[in-house]
């Protein structure tokens, strides 16, 4: 469903400074897969889900989701069909806006925007219920401002603003990275909770080898912007956390250097 | 202070307090200090009185003078979100060109409407004596513009537009246009501060190329003060505030005059009245 060809990003191209972030991947992801996304900083994972969600224009290659090519469309015409949440719990959301009112936004996401009311009775119903399934109480804070909300509660928002419209694609950037180990794990529960019964295609990325090899049918590796290992279901449920960072020693012939990696191991 | 100072006051506080909920879409809603205004005022004034001295029906004027006032507010948001300019910059690009266009507009730089009918001769012709036809008609415009206000921020697109300001990224992300949002806001915006110019015109008896200098600052005044007297826990509270706030500042305005103060030295005064209120927070945070 999503098709990834050639796909070419350079910053700073033609100056002293110029990096080479993508470096000509080709990735097919098919219809329900859930990706984990591993490597070391620089690898190029950030610069991947970028370019995939339109957020800046890419040097070569093309980006086909739904056998439609949206590699030269901008980001919020992208975002029409795909679902994001970021490391920074404060950028998914409207914190001078209420619960309903960011959740209304994320409900009308496929629709055209109208002049009908933003809320009613039978939109605050269906955002009930769905607050419910998070169960952090926000059900009953519907009209609270989204700036009282702890870090997690509004992670937890984001992620349902995410999922609520039925994305084709879900892209995770180590949305779990800034919480609390606790926060965290309710986090990680909730997202495996929403992409399953939905069914929603995901790639995430995330720093914590465990969670790349629990969560998820398929794990992929990168490093200095190239995919270096592509890990299916049968050969995933065997992966150990040791395997893995071997595996990485021998393609990069050094060890892995992203620290916060090595301690949450 | 005497009654029609009071009065003249009150009536100034509400004829300008649409061109402050207009800087409040800008400044508050959409994070984008905007100094077209200045330009937009005259702007309204400009196209009211031509029009009516050329014959129109007053409150026909009105209506071009939401639509001039909407088209500066688009080259604003056309210059910031196609050619990149950065907002500040847009607006005062956007003003400067203004001063020109208005005296093209007028075609001299003041048009005297002594003896021309406006909306408030029209009013009292029907019966409603001075200065219940001013009061009545500023009233009922700034009231049906609060409620317009309050209900279209409160649809879908009201919505993200407020989103735009407080969180693009997070507007982006749910597949709307920042851009789109910017230039709605800014034609929204600029079209109530030109209203506001063609009622000021019409309510003090002439248009003049000047009259809006300064007025970015006493909409910004009016916003503030309605934030610090009023609140804005929501919108229909914040956008009391600023027609609360618009009124008030327009009575200090006439208490320092009465005290004796210049009327040259009312611009230093409102900026301090600026800075004093922008700064309230910090300094109360400062002395706990």
């Amino acid at each position: 469903m999503l098709k990834v060809k050639n796909l070419e990003k350079i910053f700073y191209k033609g100056t002293p400074n110029e990096n080479v972030a993508i470096d000509k991947i080709d990735l097919t992801v098919n219809e329900g897969d859930f990706i984990t996304i591993v490597g070391s900083n620089g690898a190029g994972k950030s610069t991947l889900l970028n370019s995939i969600a339109g957020v800046f224009p890419v040097e070569n290659g093309s980006v086909i989701l739904d056998n439609e090519n949206i590699t030269k469309k901008s980001e919020y015409k992208c975002a029409q069909k795909i679902g994001r949440v970021f490391q920074n719990p404060l950028a998914g959301t409207s914190p001078e806006m209420t619960i309903e009112e960011n959740l209304s936004l994320a409900i009308s996401k496929s629709r055209n925007l109208s002049l009908r009311w933003g809320l009613s009775k039978h939109k605050r119903e269906i955002m009930r219920k769905h607050l419910e399934k998070i169960d952090l109480g926000l059900e009953k804070r519907l009209t609270t401002k989204v700036k009282l909300l702890s870090g997690g509660q509004r992670q937890a928002l984001t992620l349902l603003m995410a999922t609520v419209a039925n994305p084709r694609l879900l892209l995770l950037d180590e949305h779990t990275a800034a919480l609390d180990p606790a926060t965290a794990i309710k986090i990680k529960n909730l997202t495996v909770e929403l992409v399953n019964e939905n069914n929603i295609t995901t790639l995430m990325i995330t720093h914590n080898m465990e969670d790349a090899i629990k969560m998820g049918n398929r794990l992929i590796m990168m490093d200095g912007g190239q995919i270096i290992y592509d890990i299916k279901a049968e050969e995933k449920k065997d992966l150990t956390i040791e395997k893995l960072l071997k595996m990485f020693e021998i393609k990069h012939g050094g060890q892995f250097n992203n620290d916060r990696m090595l301690l949450s191991v | 202070m005497n009654l029609s100072f009071a009065i003249t006051s009150l009536e100034q506080g509400l004829a300008f307090g649409i061109m402050a909920l207009g800087v409040f879409i800008s400044f508050r809603i959409l994070d984008f200090a905007d100094l077209t205004v200045d330009g937009s005022l005259p702007l309204g004034a400009a196209v009211s009185a031509r029009l009516l001295v050329a014959g129109v029906n007053p409150f026909v004027t009105l209506a071009a003078a939401v639509a001039a006032g909407g088209m500066a507010g688009a080259i604003t948001g056309f210059l910031n979100t196609k050619l990149k300019i950065a907002p500040l910059l847009s607006g005062i690009l956007t003003m400067t060109s203004l001063y020109s266009i208005n005296l093209r507009v007028m075609g001299r730089p003041n048009i005297p409407l002594i003896g021309k009918g406006t909306i408030f001769s029209f009013i009292r012709d029907l019966g409603v004596p001075y200065p219940w036809n001013n009061l009545l008609l500023l009233i009922l415009v700034i009231v049906a513009v609060k409620l317009i206000l309050d209900a279209f921020l409160n649809t879908q697109i009201g919505f993200a537009l407020r989103a735009t300001g407080d969180n693009p990224q997070m507007i982006r992300s749910m597949g709307i246009s920042t851009n789109s949002m910017k230039m709605l806001g800014l034609i929204l915006s600029n079209a109530l501060v030109s209203l506001s110019g063609a009622l000021v015109g019409q309510y003090q008896g002439f248009a003049d190329v000047n009259m809006g200098v300064g007025t970015i600052v006493a909409g910004l005044a009016s916003v503030i003060i309605g934030e610090v007297v009023i609140g804005d826990s929501s919108i229909i509270i914040a956008t009391l505030g600023v027609i609360i706030g618009s009124i008030l500042y327009r009575f200090s305005i006439s208490i320092a005059l009465n005290l004796g103060l210049a009327a040259s030295d009312l611009k230093l005064l409102t900026a301090i009245l600026v800075i004093i209120f922008l700064s309230t927070p910090r300094i109360k945070k400062a002395l706990r």
